[in-house]
């Protein structure tokens, strides 16, 4: 016989884990992008104002 | 296609694209988790935890989705030599995996309180879990090739596109384990034009679906930027240290 089990842990386990990684994927690749763009648009400055 | 071969111009069309996919991605998917959360009904026969299948089954598709866009990209950047798609797939790998691996670990958790087990080796599990590692080889094979200093267009990019390429047999065996084996996973609910899901079940799971694609997009969108931005600002360095080196050197 297989246990009962309250299924609202697993849930709320599963909503967690999935919105946090995705939140967590969109943040680092949004700041990945911000950074690279800065640092290209830094080095072209860089270039023009000599 | 060969018209975003550029790089200002698919840079154009990025920037406003991006932050599009991404906020309407992150308005679609969260309202439909709301939606599903709290407001679908619970099913006759899995109770509550039918409202994993809301987050679960997007993750599934958007992993195997994210493989077949490397594919594609790949085949584009092998045959057509089109300097974007080496970029579209590196850019692609992690998002991949990263939904893979959601899938992965929310299937074990609605495994545990359905099946009373978390994990199995049945067809349909093993079969993702490969195509986790897959994407872990692919990440590695491209960060290497990178490493070598030719970037995503030169000579050994090529090793992550035929590996982009191969890896996509996976893809059939991940979709029709349910069929070809006795598995613990159930059939597919939903396929190409007919669904035995009832609507109070099927329209959250697609607006879900929805809001996750276009996110991902926008994710996709962001980390291509990301490599290119990388690639033009080493690019200039390189110049400037040439022609600096070149000044200094006696005539």
């Amino acid at each position: 016989m297989r246990e009962v089990m309250d299924p609202w842990p697993f849930v709320i386990a599963v909503y967690v884990i999935g919105v946090g990684g995705t939140l967590l994927l969109t943040g680092l690749s949004w700041l990945a992008m911000r950074r690279a763009e800065a640092r290209r648009d830094h080095v072209r400055g860089r270039e023009s104002g000599r | 296609m060969h018209g975003f071969a550029n790089p200002a111009r698919f840079l154009r069309f990025a920037r406003w694209l991006t932050p599009l996919l991404a906020l309407t991605g992150l308005v679609l998917a969260g309202g439909a988790l709301v939606w599903g959360l709290l407001y679908a009904p619970a099913e006759g026969k899995q109770g509550e935890t039918v409202r994993m299948l809301y987050l679960h089954v997007p993750a599934a598709w958007l992993g195997m989705a994210g493989w077949m866009g490397i594919a594609a990209a790949s085949l584009t950047e092998l045959v057509w030599r089109h300097p974007l798609a080496g970029i579209a797939a590196r850019a692609t790998a992690v998002p991949g995996a990263t939904f893979t691996a959601i899938c992965l670990v929310t299937g074990s958790l609605w495994g545990r309180p359905a099946w009373g087990t978390w994990w199995v080796w049945d067809g349909r599990l093993t079969s993702m879990l490969v195509l986790l590692f897959l994407y872990f080889g692919y990440i590695a094979l491209a960060a290497a090739a990178d490493e070598d200093g030719q970037g995503a267009s030169g000579g050994a990019a090529r090793i992550p596109a035929i590996f982009g390429l191969v890896g996509a047999v996976n893809i059939p065996i991940i979709h029709y384990s349910v069929l070809w084996w006795n598995t613990q996973h159930q059939t597919p609910s939903i396929s190409m034009g007919k669904s035995a899901m009832a609507s109070d079940f099927l329209v959250p799971l697609l607006v879900a679906a929805l809001g996750f694609s276009l996110l991902m997009g926008g994710v996709v969108l962001m980390r291509m930027r990301a490599i290119l931005a990388n690639a033009q600002a080493e690019a200039r360095l390189r110049r400037k240290a040439m022609s600096a080196s070149d000044a200094t050197e006696p005539a």
